[in-house]
């Protein structure tokens, strides 16, 4: 379902943050907005060229995890219309349940209309720090020590490396700027880039060798162990959204995203699981490493629980990748650990009733008229 | 001091994004249309956005329409416009139009004929106040008649031949005309059209718009690799182009 016509603001309250918006307005659009007023959202993903009611719809998470939880845990509010016609105010207060089914509720539930959201005060400037690592017993050292001292935490992890440097990478960082930077509040907009994969990149651009050369010169480029600087939120938060289409260097069969969180008491399985992709040589070089933080997600299928999660490409051609995901799969559901649907495009029933047990709960709640790809796949509609 | 911009079909996808871009403390909007719900939602975008002022207007063209009374209304409540946007449009279906003259005579009417009504009470107006800019958003289709769309096409080719005239018209007077000419774009209108490569966003546009506003260009083609496209359509001669299913 296309909603990107129902993109429009509806109102904003510049003293108290709250933003009310129609549910396709891109976050994008939300940021350019009220990053002039010292107003920013609460969670924000890797892109901001995702609807509101989709960043909703999935729950969606952040570098910011561990302090804010997700996105559900700020919206006030949102209308839902269904395929009866009715349209409903859902709210912790009003219509609680559907309210709850349908954060992170993949928009099973019935149309979001328009949403209200809590900002939080933030200004465009972020002041960042990079920490490189060696192994994954420095990256949970790190983590620990930054999770009280700083908003946004995260790490890009090699992949491709092997034994002795298994898990090495680069631990980024990140506090607001109490104040916003002088060009930002004359109304300045930064230069959105103009580089662009073009159609038809052939996919054995993207090897093992390929990945394996990148994530060395990525790891050197950092040069000193630590390094602090002060950046717009555009290229601390959403780097890819630099160059459009990137998804193109997979070639014509593309990629697919597997993300799972595994609970802190599972490094060992972690461990293991960093072994086995590295060992495949399938994973590519765009790997996300993060500690999710205690706060509890509000959606009744919300992906985030305390623990580690990690994101990572795979070639979609290459068959080796489904074999190597169903591999994976029995772990992570043997150690108690999830799969993210926003990410999904292999689960299988079996492994999404292991996963998300609330999915009998969840079915009530579903618009009769609504199914998408995904469900009917993990068969949570039944057919 | 304020600059007024006046709308006529404020609800279509271009005037949005073009009226998006206008938005900053100095800017009062006047939106007139057809759906009270849209026109208030667009609004309520607008002053989100940062305009000062906006202000709505119901105008029906299926209606008991008074261009007259309308742009009393208008001056009495918003004032005399610095900017006038006229945005509304419509595809027709073109073998309805070959078949059936009142689906024809229903789209020249809205394409062209309604523009000249609404535009007539404001031309003395401005004319006495010495300045402003009338922008129009016509159609590359207007440039040559072709056999899918020539009903649609020669309402805009007629628009822009009277759009022309009254450039020359006003020209002394101060008042700028501004004919702009889109191609393929991706809006409600054209939402049952299959999108070939040629299809922007009308986002992509709305800065160009803008732009030939402020600079009071004479025509504009959006986006600009339109000029060479048409220019090489208008280059070919009848006896050849008659033969061609373009």
């Amino acid at each position: 379902m296309e909603t990107r016509h129902l993109n429009r603001f509806i109102s904003f309250d510049r003293k108290t943050g709250v933003l009310r918006c129609e549910a396709g307005v891109l976050l994008k659009d939300i940021l350019n907005l009220t990053v002039l007023f010292g107003w920013f959202l609460p969670v924000v993903p890797g892109t901001e060229l995702i609807s509101l009611g989709g960043a909703v719809a999935n729950d969606i998470h952040g570098k910011n995890h561990h302090e804010m939880g997700t996105i559900g845990r700020h919206i006030l509010g949102l209308e839902l219309l269904r395929s009866d016609q009715s349209r409903m105010y859902c709210s912790p207060n009003s219509n609680p349940d559907l309210f709850y089914a349908t954060i992170g509720g993949l928009g099973l539930t019935g149309l979001i209309t328009f949403i209200d959201i809590q900002l939080f005060p933030g200004g465009d400037q972020i002041s960042s720090e990079t920490i490189k690592f060696y192994q994954l017993e420095e990256f949970f050292e790190i983590s620990d020590d930054s999770a009280q001292r700083f908003q946004y935490t995260v790490a890009w992890v090699d992949c491709s490396s092997h034994f002795g440097h298994l898990g090495r990478g680069i631990f980024f960082r990140g506090n607001h700027l109490q104040k916003s930077s002088e060009k930002i509040r004359s109304g300045y907009k930064v230069r959105e880039s103009t580089l662009v994969v073009p159609e038809g990149v052939p996919g054995i651009f993207l090897n093992h060798l390929t990945v394996t050369l990148f994530n060395l010169a990525y790891f050197h480029r950092h040069k000193s162990s630590k390094k602090q600087i002060n950046q717009n939120y555009k290229s601390f938060f959403f780097p890819l959204d630099g160059i459009r289409h990137w998804n193109r260097i997979y070639g014509r069969k593309g990629l697919r995203q597997y993300q799972f969180v595994l609970p802190k008491d599972k490094k060992d399985c972690i461990r293991k699981i960093f072994g086995m992709i590295s060992r495949s040589g399938l994973g590519s070089f765009l790997a996300v490493f993060k500690e999710f933080g205690d706060l509890k997600s509000p959606g009744i299928l919300s992906f985030p629980e305390p623990g580690y999660t990690l994101a990572l490409d795979f070639p979609a051609g290459n068959p080796q990748t489904l074999k190597l995901f169903a591999q994976l799969d029995q772990l992570i559901a043997k150690n108690g650990g999830r799969l993210y649907p926003a990410k999904d495009s292999h689960m299988s029933p079996e492994m999404f009733k292991a996963c998300y047990p609330e999915y009998k709960n969840f079915r009530k709640f579903i618009d009769p008229a609504f199914s998408s790809d995904f469900s009917k796949r993990v068969h949570l509609i039944e057919s | 001091m304020n600059r007024k911009i006046l709308i006529f079909g404020a609800t279509s996808a271009i005037a949005q994004e073009t009226a998006k871009i206008f938005c900053d403390k100095s800017t009062w909007f006047c939106l007139v249309g057809r759906s009270d719900l849209k026109l208030q939602s667009v609004k309520n975008d607008l002053l989100t956005r940062g305009a000062e002022k906006v202000s709505c207007e119901l105008f029906d063209l299926d209606g008991d329409v008074n261009p007259e009374t309308l742009k009393e209304k208008i001056v009495e409540s918003f004032g005399i416009p610095d900017v006038i946007l006229i945005a509304w449009g419509d595809l027709p279906d073109q073998k309805h139009c070959e078949e059936d003259y009142t689906e024809f005579e229903k789209t020249f009417r809205i394409n062209f004929l309604s523009v000249v009504m609404v535009l007539t009470p404001f031309i003395n107006i401005l004319k006495d106040k010495g300045s402003g800019v009338i922008a129009v958003i016509s159609s590359v289709a207007g440039d040559r008649g072709r056999q899918s769309n020539f009903a649609y096409g020669s309402a805009k080719g007629a628009l822009n031949r009277w759009l022309q005239g009254l450039r020359n018209a006003l020209w002394r007077s101060g008042v700028h005309v501004l004919t702009i000419k889109p191609g393929f774009i991706d809006t409600p209108m054209t939402g049952d059209i299959a999108k070939g490569p040629l299809f922007v966003k009308p986002e992509m546009i709305a800065p160009a718009i803008k732009q030939a506003i402020l600079k009071k260009r004479n025509e504009i083609y959006v986006p600009g690799f339109w000029m060479v496209i048409m220019s090489l359509i208008c280059l070919i001669p009848e006896s050849l182009f008659k033969r061609l299913k373009l």
